[in-house]
């Protein structure tokens, strides 16, 4: 500020309506690397050049589609996941409630013979049920959200298993696709729409639209400004009258709600589930999370990061594939990319927290 | 309890029970207590709060001041006594309560939320929408022009709104959030010890916004332990010591002295000279002990309050 001291105060006109003198024109570029998702931008940017020029199948529209598809299984989680994050607290029984959800809907509808459509509303009652009990004790027992999670975790994926044996009597669920409402069912879960000639799944779609729907609510709406409340300061957001308990079980819900939209795509595009799938799965949302920007103290991030960390794995998983490597460095290209994202938040985090 | 105990009706200010018409404080306190199971956290704490003064309540480390603003603010609930608002008897049950009746906390430490932006923090649980229904969206811009104002008003310049308020200097953020008490109609405003990590300068910054929600109108509970801060701002003046008020004084019954006197308490002292002569070897600070020693008993006996 020394050097302004030199010049003549300027009219106020002149610094514009709401300006002022002290800050200085911000280029474009430097207001990007203020944003969270920024690091996870310049990184998914690298790997699709990189890939693209490596692999020539990388860039057909086709491929693109099918590259979309598999980010969009992670992505539709990492907009919840990314969302409660930023409210301070992570899910790690994610992975498993997507299983849960669709083993509910399959196992209900095939046991009592209804339509499929009564198996997946009531899916969608014990997907925000899992979601509520999760919140619920968490902030009646004060618990870490780590320890209260993986012990939902491990008791869903135990329920996974016992009950599809039980009620099925297999460790898949039995097959609905004869069964009353599963073609309507399938043609809103797991379809595919033409766009202009290259055949895009309909998860893709409900991905963009999860993202659109959570990126107004962060940023444009009260409820916004509570899950970055309750995630920077519980104690502070409680003391101004923010309802945190509210909002971090809300988020849970939230949770549970990608969980089902999943969920039920799993279960359509076939016609049975796996009892014992979807274990390790959290951490891939986690790590989408994470590589987008939130950080897992809390507080900080975008829903926008978190599909573009969903995009960097998709990118990655595929693009492997499509170079021909051994599908074998997969998991340390994902590690190496965690490591990376997490030291660029870091730095952002301390940036904003001191002058 | 004391000769020089104030007579609360000198300080009302124009605030009249709705009902009755009789004069009524904002806010009073009588004899209020707490126990945490079995420990006794405050007793028999009797103060008031009006319009346009500052009551400043003084204590050192764990004489029950924070008990006192928790219950004010709705945090913790009282045991015994009465806390009227308006005359009318109330038991908060969470700070919302507490705020509903337009009475604000300032917290020293948990104040804000450091990682969002300054004008997400001053409209932070009361923001502004526009829309209907489930298309309610913020009003970034009016928000955003809103605190520029308001801080403005309160003789702070900020350079921008958008940046993280963890980037502002202690004395600011208590500010943002002195303005934001003022802006959302707070009657009652209970500072927790805001100048206490602060320096000389950025604490007369804040006593100098103290006055000023003074001046607007607001009742100010002002927490502090230091006599130095408080006799200045200050109308009157509650000291606690142990969970217990030692003496409930106004501003013409009462010097500084007389208040670092008794905040510092004549007979720790004594006990601390006689302590330091059975060790010996401490020929120095004994010497000084004793002279500020018999500097307290000097105030205490040239008709200033003693000791209750």
């Amino acid at each position: 500020m020394a050097n302004t001291a030199t010049l003549p105060p300027a009219p106020a006109s002149a610094a514009g309506p709401r300006g002022d003198e002290r800050i200085g024109q911000r280029s474009p570029f430097q207001k990007l690397l203020g944003r969270p998702e920024v690091g996870a931008l310049v990184g998914a940017v690298v790997l699709f050049i990189f890939f693209a020029l490596v692999s020539q199948t990388f860039i057909q529209p086709n491929a693109l589609a099918t590259i979309l598809y598999g980010s969009s299984t992670i992505g539709i989680m990492a907009v919840g996941v990314s969302l409660l994050m930023i409210g301070g607290e992570f899910d790690l029984s994610t992975g498993v409630a997507v299983i849960s959800s669709a083993l509910t809907a399959s196992l209900f509808s095939w046991n009592f013979s209804t339509n499929v459509w009564v198996g997946v509303i009531l899916a969608l009652v014990v997907s925000l049920g899992i979601g509520f009990i999760n919140g619920w004790i968490l902030i009646k027992t004060k618990l870490p959200s780590f320890i209260v999670t993986l012990a939902t975790f491990l008791m869903l994926t135990g329920l996974n298993l016992a009950l599809t044996r039980l009620i099925g009597g297999s460790v898949s669920s039995p097959s609905i696709a004869s069964m009353e409402g599963f073609n309507s069912a399938r043609a809103v879960f797991a379809s595919s729409i033409s766009l202009g000639g290259v055949e895009v799944k309909i998860t893709v779609f409900f991905w963009i639209i999860l993202v659109a729907v959570a990126s107004w609510i962060l940023l444009r709406t009260k409820v916004g400004n509570w899950i970055f409340a309750a995630g920077g300061d519980a104690n502070a957001a409680r003391a101004v009258g923010v309802p945190v308990t509210k909002t971090k079980i809300g988020l849970f819900m939230a949770v549970g709600f990608c969980g089902w939209v999943l969920g039920m795509h799993n279960l359509f595009a076939f016609d049975a589930v796996q009892s014992g799938e979807g274990v390790g799965n959290e951490f891939l949302y986690i790590i989408a999370a994470v590589i987008g920007g939130c950080l897992l103290t809390g507080g900080y991030g975008s829903a926008v990061g978190g599909a573009i960390g969903a995009f960097i794995f998709g990118m990655a998983n595929k693009g492997i594939v499509y170079a021909q490597w051994n599908p074998d460095w997969f998991k340390f290209f994902l590690g190496l990319m965690l490591l990376l994202a997490t030291i660029v938040n870091l730095i952002v985090k301390r940036r904003a927290e001191l002058k | 309890m004391n000769a020089n105990q104030i007579d609360q009706q000198t300080l009302l200010q124009n605030e009249k029970d709705p009902l009755t018409h009789t004069p009524v404080h904002l806010l009073s306190l009588d004899g209020v207590g707490k126990h945490y199971g079995n420990i006794i956290a405050l007793r028999d704490v009797t103060m008031a709060v009006d319009n346009g003064r500052v009551t400043c309540v003084l204590g050192d480390n764990g004489a029950g001041k924070s008990t006192l603003i928790k219950i004010i603010a709705g945090l913790h609930q009282h045991d015994e006594g009465v806390l009227n608002i308006m005359g009318e008897e109330r038991k908060f049950s969470s700070p919302r309560d507490a705020l509903d009746v337009g009475i604000a906390t300032v917290y020293q430490d948990l104040a804000v939320v450091p990682l969002m932006p300054i004008w997400r923090n001053f409209f932070l649980g009361s923001e502004l929408t526009s829309g209907f229904g489930p298309f309610k969206s913020l009003d970034v811009q009016k928000m955003k022009d809103i605190t520029k104002k308001e801080l403005a008003d309160m003789g702070i310049d900020l350079r921008d709104v958008e940046q993280p308020i963890g980037q502002l200097s202690g004395g600011e953020r208590q500010c943002v959030a002195i303005a934001r008490a003022v802006y959302f109609g707070a009657k009652v405003l209970i500072l927790d010890e805001p100048t206490a990590a602060l320096g000389v300068k950025q604490s007369g910054v804040v006593l100098r916004y103290i006055l000023q929600a003074r001046d607007r109108g607001l009742g100010v509970i002002f927490i502090t332990h230091n006599p130095h801060h408080a006799f200045p701002v200050g109308d009157r003046f509650l000291l606690l010591k142990r969970g217990k008020s030692i003496g409930y004084y106004d501003k013409k019954d009462i010097t500084l002295d007389e208040l670092t006197a008794q905040m510092a308490g004549g007979a720790e002292l004594a006990e601390l000279a006689h302590e330091l002569e059975q060790l010996g070897g401490h020929s120095e600070a004994l010497k000084e002990v004793k002279a500020e020693v018999a500097e307290v008993a000097d105030t205490a006996n040239a008709g200033g309050p003693k000791h209750a």
